[in-house]
């Protein structure tokens, strides 16, 4: 190289940075070793990730069983799991059990509904990130999605064999707590967040007011609780309202408060200009309302919202509580088997790789979006 | 502002002429008020049918309504309290009473551990070692991504799959980790203790004092008198002179083994301990961002200019960025703190004796399902409050001053 360069004469006067300034070399001396304590820091959190991860790989990998001979009578033999406990990971249960942690106890051969059911949903989150669809239609591809996601799981009609609520479970009853959450409490907590920013309806101010802060000053699992003692006592005699629906309720009512502050922080963002304009054109209330404010106001939260329904998607967990078959009570349901009863960091370690697989999908999205919106506004 | 009185004149001109409302739909003050009665008149409806429904099923079940319930004798056995407690004596009163010290004895220690957590680890994000950024930025990432009460369930899990007493995992004979929880040495506490204590408190509010004495002599003559020895007397120097002179008793309690168990010492339940370090570790993960947001708010201009004007880095973070940080800080990390607090209710998966678990037992035991809701959501709301309030207040001292 360097002789290269002194051939081609007005070259051989550039001098190269020193070695260690560049490449890799100067790329380690900057970021890891870059004073005594950094130094420090690094050969010490180096020797502790490196031990971590050689354990883990044993654990996981190394020792790990991944399937287990069967009885007589379909029985799992678990001895050889019992074995290598606390040496070696038994993947075993999650071989065994997967489909009742994803589909709880919907009937076997049905199974396929409820799969759909998961991919669809995966595509309706999919359609929903991309900003092409963010027009009204959007609002029907909702109303569709939803609509088929009943019918598969039901069933009832077309020859699908029917399947009441009470053998629903896993994934799908968390999407569904989620998503019907959100799809409903969306429209509720728009309504709650314009009453509340409304100056000529005192009353309905003091509503919306009392219904935000009451919920958000308690924890969701009394409103579950509430769901699931107290509403049976609110409806008529011989009015039984299945426990799905129950919680479904109190999550909307929950999801709308706190999304009803993201909705009002967006209202508050937008430049008062724009009401005014709107007025000088004589559009009415609903008009300025909704062609002028909430186009523009609902573009703005749309990060805030993303991140509002990953936690309402974390927080379905908590019908574990009140007995739902969710995804994590399922988890428990299949660690309550007398054979596998001693395994369950496996079977936590299963769920918490799909929570993570949703919410880290989710909360990536929403920080690119939150980059992109900035980044047009700061051009 | 000289010219109090204005001119009525000229007020009267200004003022905007008052409308008469008619009862036209075409006025909008009538409308408004029209559309209000309607609103309101729809909420009552349902409410009264959700009442009238609810009293009717109260009827039909006999159930009394009202908490006379309070006073009868609950039985409900409690694990750990820091009142005492005797299920079979005991009322339902003091059994909820119990559960709420429960609530704020985690929720405290919590929002201690996660504050102290979470600033460390968002300091790690913003390092200049890559190794450190990495990790930290790895463990938010995760943590926040898994649901809390999964969390919850496993640190449970891990915490009752320790080694039986017996066996136990110690450091010494200080500390040992078991199935049953941890056992700490501790130290044997006596009217000394007390007044040591006192004193430091004392010593604390002398300090403040002393600090508001060095800020007007700093204004005055423009050299700060020197702290340490101020704080080495009164923080240091009168605790142990008060507990020296009431006889400085020292012994300290260590657990040891007796049969299955152990004996003496300090107790942490392993629910408890597990609920502690799931809340503490899944809050940390939140707080963390808030603090590295808040640090970066400070424009770098910020420290150049302090730099420049010749002031010590541990000036310049503490009288120049973290006051602007903290304006940053403060309001997120009150919903952290008041989400740790309503977080704290997931105990009843673990089996921890919040006020939630055991207003739970008493529901079902009583039947009292709307007095026993009634109780949970009271005492969150006033947490909730008192904890917004306070943290309002602080924010408010620490805002920015403005003309």
């Amino acid at each position: 190289m360097s002789t290269s360069i002194a051939a081609s004469g007005h070259a051989a006067t550039r001098e190269r940075p020193p070695i260690g300034s560049v490449g890799v070399v100067g790329w380690m001396r900057t970021n890891l070793f870059g004073s005594v304590w950094s130094t420090a820091v690094t050969l010490a959190l180096g020797y502790i990730i490196v031990r971590v991860l050689f354990a883990v790989f044993e654990w996981g990998v190394v020792h790990a069983i991944w399937s287990v001979p069967y009885g007589k009578n379909g029985i799992p033999d678990t001895s050889v799991c019992q074995n290598v406990k606390g040496v070696g990971a038994c993947w075993a249960v999650l071989a065994d059990k997967y489909r009742l942690i994803l589909f709880g106890r919907y009937p076997y051969d049905e199974q396929w509904r409820p799969a759909i059911v998961v991919l669809l949903f995966i595509g309706l989150y999919v359609v929903s990130a991309m900003r092409r669809f963010w027009r009204k239609e959007l609002a029907l591809i909702w109303v569709v999605t939803l609509a088929l996601v009943a019918i598969l799981m039901w069933g009832g009609v077309l020859g699908l064999p029917l399947v009441t609520e009470d053998y629903w479970g896993g994934l799908p009853i968390t999407l569904i707590l989620a998503t019907f959450g959100l799809a409903f409490a969306f429209p509720l907590s728009v309504l709650v967040a314009l009453g509340r920013r409304s100056t000529k309806l005192p009353a309905v101010k003091v509503l919306c007011v009392l219904y935000v802060e009451l919920i958000r000053g308690v924890p969701l699992i009394s409103v579950l609780f509430m769901a699931s003692v107290m509403f049976p006592l609110f409806m008529p005699a011989g009015v039984n309202i299945d426990k799905l629906l129950r919680a479904q309720i109190a999550f909307i009512l929950f999801a709308g408060a706190y999304l009803a502050e993201v909705v009002r922080g967006g209202l508050q963002a937008l430049p008062k200009g724009q009401t005014e304009a709107a007025d000088a054109l004589g559009l009415s209330y609903w008009q300025r309302t909704g062609f002028i404010i909430l186009p523009q106001a609902l573009r703005l939260v749309i990060p805030p919202l993303v991140n509002t329904f990953i936690g309402f998607f974390k927080d379905t967990s908590l019908v574990l509580i009140i007995g739902l078959f969710d995804l994590l009570t399922m988890g428990k349901v299949a660690l309550s088997d007398p054979p596998w009863q001693s395994f369950s960091t496996e079977v936590y370690i299963g769920l918490a790789v799909i929570y993570i697989a949703f919410c880290f999908a989710m909360s990536k999205y929403s920080r690119n979006l939150e980059r992109d919106l900035s980044r047009a506004r700061n051009r | 502002m000289s010219q109090t009185v204005a001119d009525p004149r000229l007020v009267a001109a200004r003022a905007a002429p008052k409308k008469r409302m008619r009862l036209s739909w075409s006025d909008p003050l009538f409308r408004a008020i029209v559309w209000q009665i309607v609103i309101i008149g729809v909420v009552a409806l349902v409410a009264w049918y959700l009442i009238s429904n609810t009293i009717a099923n109260l009827d039909a079940r006999h159930i009394a309504t009202g908490f006379a319930f309070l006073d009868r004798v609950a039985g409900i056995p409690i694990g750990e309290s820091l009142l005492p407690y005797n299920p079979a004596v005991n009322t339902y009163g003091r059994a909820l009473l119990i559960g709420v010290l429960n609530t704020i004895k985690v929720a405290a220690i919590g929002v201690v551990l996660a504050t102290i957590l979470g600033t460390l680890i968002g300091i790690g994000r913003l390092s200049t070692n890559w190794l450190l950024a990495r990790l930290t930025a790895f463990y938010v990432e995760t943590l926040r991504d898994i649901p809390l009460l999964l969390q919850l369930l496993f640190w449970y899990t891990i915490l009752q799959g320790l080694p039986a007493p017996r066996q136990a995992l110690h450091i010494g004979s200080t500390l040992f980790l078991t199935n049953r929880g941890l056992k700490i040495a501790e130290l044997d506490w006596q009217p000394a203790d007390t007044g040591a204590v006192v004193a430091f408190l004392i010593g604390v509010c002398g300090m403040v004092l002393w600090s508001r004495y060095a800020d007007r002599r700093q204004d005055a003559t423009g050299v700060r008198p020197s702290a340490w020895p101020v704080a080495l007397l009164l923080l240091i120097g009168l605790p142990v002179a008060i507990w020296a002179a009431m006889g400085a008793p020292f012994a300290i309690d260590y657990p040891s083994l007796r049969g299955f168990n152990f004996q003496g010492g300090g107790t942490v339940s392993p629910e408890y301990f597990a609920l502690l370090i799931g809340l503490v570790t899944y809050t940390a993960s939140y707080i963390a961002e808030i603090v590295r947001s808040g640090i970066l708010a400070v424009p770098k201009g910020q420290w150049e200019a302090a730099g420049a004007l010749g002031l010590r880095n541990s000036e310049v973070l503490r009288q120049v960025i973290l006051p602007q940080a903290l304006r940053v800080i403060i309001p997120p990390m009150t919903s952290q703190y008041l989400n740790l607090t309503k977080n704290s209710s997931l105990a009843v998966a673990i089996g921890y004796q919040d006020i939630v678990s055991i207003a739970n037992t008493t529901l079902n035991q009583t039947g009292q399902a709307i007095e026993g809701i009634a109780v949970i959501m009271a005492v969150y709301l006033t947490i909730s409050l008192s904890i917004s309030l306070f943290m309002n207040w602080y924010n408010a001292r620490i805002a920015l001053v403005e003309r």
